[in-house]
């Protein structure tokens, strides 16, 4: 089959390569649609006016709107037009990773004073993990990584990529819809010593079930006692509690034990900044000098991804994490996204239960952060999207960013209607 | 202080306790015999990593790295392919300033996630400014588009989609070719040979080795190939040896890999810079392309591109998007918003699109006129050689001929900051500082060989 081009430049071109090119690609197979974003993609193409987005993991307002925090307004307006166009200067690239490494570890923490760990700017939390994975797979071919069952989905597929083989390990409990905790210590213990365990340290994506501070005690002093790696993926630090510091008491706790771990943070949940993937990746180390190895090692994996991060959302959260009146404004935009959150769990609650619906629906108030795992079956979420235009993960997760308080109540009732006989 | 140190608490012998109860199998007596010789386990509080081992300096940026250490103010910065003004400076184009404050001041933008595969406005008008408005694989839907992180992020993407889907996994690369290609092509997966590029005896193109080479490459091979404005060497082949190259390529079945970072920098147009790609477009075979604003809209930390992929027919184009997709997602999930929305806001106004490609001529201009300062300063001294491959070769670097020995005297006696293979990045020079540069490369010649 031969095409004819009236360029400047055109040629009738035929030979027996354009015939073999035919066939380069035949075996190319459509893949398969992401099972998280493909959901925001249906729900963009439904016109239906009573549609409610329940899929990706992004806070929305009151009315249903995305938010930009005015924090981030302010900071945006301080560096509109100025001239830092430039590959991130090494100067800009520290304060963002140490400002970062204080929500972890706390500002006043030695391992900061000591210079004991290795930090880099990653593409928000996915972009850390991959950095981590890949890293893990070049300093440790044979290992795997044990993850929580159920996980985020795109955890399988990082780990996967980065050619590090995962195993799970217990963790929701579907009777109670809670933690299986005494399943997690054994398989904890049954592991072999020295393994890798993905945790999160707080607002469990996608079960929202965190353990205690009590059961965190337990499970960190056993990873100390196997000499396990735990690496902590943060992305929703402030919206479990709505207070930054004690959504990270997991981690601080695994760290006064004595584990060193590593830990991937996000800033798009909690500064709003999805789309401009800022992120920090840590590794605890024995030494400032150890950190500088490490962090080598990193910059190389990531130099041959994509040489450097985007500079305009490292510059955002620089500033206003380096800047007292900034990050105050931050920390109290934070608190009120999930008190919104935590208002609209309790509504959905009781108006389940206004409806005298016949299942136990504790479990909205008792799981913390964007998710609840609702328990919903894929039939009836499929239901809940055919006949209600409500769109969810078929694991029956629901973000319940959202949800608002003009469409709880429709919800509720569609949750009623898919599930009154049981 | 490592806590299993410290005297039992009440809280710990509570914890011990409960542990006591999960614990069966465990010897609580022996928890320190546990600490087993297990490879990965350090003692007490060691890191895993202990054994990890610094890691190389990148060999471009740690010319800055060495540059910004020295605090001679003679001091020169050629090694980083980043637009210099004539004071020196680090450039914004006027026109970015004037995207960005566009941006910051619409009430309307929001920071919510980009599709995987990037802003859709973005995609369409980068394919256009590279292949032609009218281009009839656009119009037949035959080209995917993903927006990626600038130039590298677009070759890794591509090479990832190549080594999964594609049935030979050999790339072949330019020598010498920039310096982060073969770690890309690598850990992607790719196996990396090279084929005869450049001449150091007329410091210009060995066609003759190159068509050896890519002749005797294996069918289906991957080719990468630069755009125009060759880095390191500026060395592009002319439009004739485009052609046959073309010619070669399509007769052996050779998959064309491009990398363009300096579309509208060579000549000063865009289009005429475009031109090797769209000959090979033109003719209805497939093709990659990796595009990067960094240089020619001075975006460089905003980490803005493009991965094309030009397909036969319209079905293929759309599976091969949804497989991109897939090496995307795990590796950063989606591309970042900003360098995208300005890309965008530039390419679709007429008016800020003519003001680019001014802006985009002037700096193209300066350099051209660099080139010309140094080779009128190296004939004024005297310096022995044929020092016209200074003007002869094209874009940002010239390939001085000067070797690792020079360089190193340069830097030490002179302060001049330039890649070992002797790799000048003609951006960071201005009128002011041209002569200095000529009398460390004659001070070089005549003192060192």
């Amino acid at each position: 089959m031969w095409k004819c081009f009236s360029t400047r430049t055109s040629r009738c071109f035929s030979t027996s390569a354009s015939n073999k090119a035919l066939k380069w690609w035949d075996h190319v197979a459509p893949a398969p649609k992401d099972p998280i974003t493909s959901v925001t993609e249906a729900f963009l193409a439904d016109t239906s006016p009573t549609k409610i987005n329940l899929g990706v993991g992004a806070y929305r307002d009151d009315e249903g709107k995305p938010v930009v925090l005015q924090c981030v307004k302010e900071a945006e307006a301080k560096i509109a037009g100025c001239d830092f166009l430039e590959s991130v200067s090494s100067a800009v690239s520290s304060k963002l990773v140490e400002e970062s490494v204080k929500l972890v570890y706390g500002k006043n923490s030695d391992i900061i004073k000591e210079g004991r760990f290795a930090g880099v700017q990653a593409l928000s939390g996915t972009g850390a993990c991959r950095l981590f994975a890949e890293f893990q797979r070049r300093f440790y071919p044979e290992s795997q990584i044990y993850m929580t069952d159920p996980t985020w989905s795109n955890h399988h597929n990082i780990w996967r990529d980065a050619l590090v083989p995962e195993r799970t390990f217990h963790y929701y409990h579907p009777d109670s819809k809670g933690l299986d905790f005494s399943a997690l210590l054994d398989d904890v213990k049954n592991a072999p010593d020295g393994s890798f365990f993905l945790l999160h340290p707080c607002a469990h994506n996608p079960t929202g079930v965190d353990p205690t501070e009590e059961q965190w005690r337990e499970i960190s002093y056993l990873f100390k006692v196997k000499n396990h790696f735990p690496f902590f993926d943060m992305a929703y630090q402030g919206f479990a509690s709505g207070d930054l510091d004690r959504d990270a008491r997991s981690i601080q706790i695994f760290v006064e034990d004595g584990n060193v771990i590593g830990c991937a943070q996000s800033f798009a949940k909690n500064m709003g900044l999805y789309g401009h993937r800022v992120g920090c990746l840590n590794v605890l180390c024995n030494d400032a000098k150890q950190a500088v190895a490490i962090k080598s090692q990193l910059q190389q994996i990531a130099r041959a991804m994509y040489s450097s991060p985007p500079i305009h959302g490292i510059l955002l959260v620089s500033g206003i994490l380096s800047d007292p009146n900034m990050k105050a404004l931050w920390v109290k935009e934070v608190k009120a996204m999930a008190n919104r959150i935590q208002s609209l769990r309790t509504t959905l609650r009781k108006s389940l239960e206004q409806l005298s619906s016949p299942l136990n629906w504790e479990h909205i108030t008792n799981q913390v952060g964007m998710f609840c795992f609702s328990g919903l079956t894929p039939e009836q979420v499929d239901r809940l999207l055919r006949e209600f235009h409500i769109y969810m993960t078929r694991d029956g997760r629901m973000s319940m960013a959202g949800v608002t308080t003009g469409n709880v109540s429709y919800l509720a009732n569609a949750i009623h209607e898919v599930t009154k006989f049981g | 202080m490592n806590p299993e140190m410290a005297s039992p608490s009440s809280s710990s012998d509570r914890r011990i306790s409960v542990l006591a109860r999960h614990l069966a199998g465990v010897e609580m007596d022996s928890k320190n015999d546990s600490i087993s010789a297990f490879p990965t386990s350090g003692s007490d509080n060691n890191s895993v990593f202990s054994h990890v081992v610094r890691g190389p300096e990148d060999p471009i940026l740690g010319v800055t790295v060495a540059y910004n250490k020295d605090p001679s103010p003679v001091k020169l910065n050629l090694g980083v392919g980043a637009y210099r003004t004539e004071e020196g400076k680090p450039l914004v184009l006027n026109v970015v300033r004037k995207a960005e404050l566009l941006l910051v001041n619409d009430r309307s933008r929001v920071k919510e996630y980009l599709p995987i595969t990037g802003l859709a406005e973005f995609n369409k008008l980068s394919a256009k400014l590279m292949f032609g408005a009218n281009c009839p694989a656009i119009q037949e839907n035959r080209v995917t588009t993903v927006q990626c992180l600038s130039g590298t992020g677009s070759l890794r993407v591509g090479a990832e989609f190549l080594a999964k889907h594609y049935l030979q996994r050999t790339i072949y690369i330019p020598q010498p070719t920039w310096g982060n290609h073969p770690k890309i092509f690598t850990l992607a997966g790719l196996s990396v040979k090279t084929y005869r590029y450049y001449d150091p005896a007329t410091r210009g193109l060995n066609f003759q080795g190159l068509v050896e080479d890519l002749s005797s490459a294996s069918s289906g091979a991957i080719v990468l190939l630069h755009a125009c404005a060759h880095n390191p060497t500026g060395v592009d082949p002319t439009f004739q040896q485009w052609e046959q190259i073309r010619k070669l390529m399509r007769s052996k079945g050779l998959m064309p890999f491009f990398d363009s970072a300096y579309q509208g920098f060579a000549s000063g147009n865009l289009d005429a810079d475009a031109q090797p790609v769209r000959m090979f477009v033109a003719d209805g075979g497939e093709l990659l392309l990796a595009q990067s604003y960094a240089k020619n809209m001075g975006l460089y930390g905003e980490r803005i591109g493009a991965l094309s992929i030009v397909c036969k027919t319209a079905d293929v184009a759309a599976r091969v998007e949804s497989q991109l997709k897939l090496v995307i997602r795990p590796m950063y999930s989606n591309p970042p918003i900003h360098g995208a929305s300005i890309v965008a806001a530039i390419l679709k106004n007429r008016d800020l699109y003519n003001e680019w490609t001014i802006e985009l001529k002037a700096m193209a201009d300066r350099i051209i006129s660099m080139r010309q300062k140094l080779f009128e300063a190296l004939r004024a001294r005297g310096t022995p050689g044929d020092w016209s491959h200074i003007v002869k070769q094209i874009g940002m670097f010239t390939f001085t001929g000067l070797n690792s020995k020079q360089v190193s005297f340069m830097t030490k006696e002179y302060h001049i900051y330039m890649t070992s293979d002797g790799r000048i990045s003609m951006a960071g020079l201005s009128s002011k500082t041209v002569p200095h540069l000529a009398d460390a490369i004659h001070a070089a010649v005549k003192q060192v060989v």
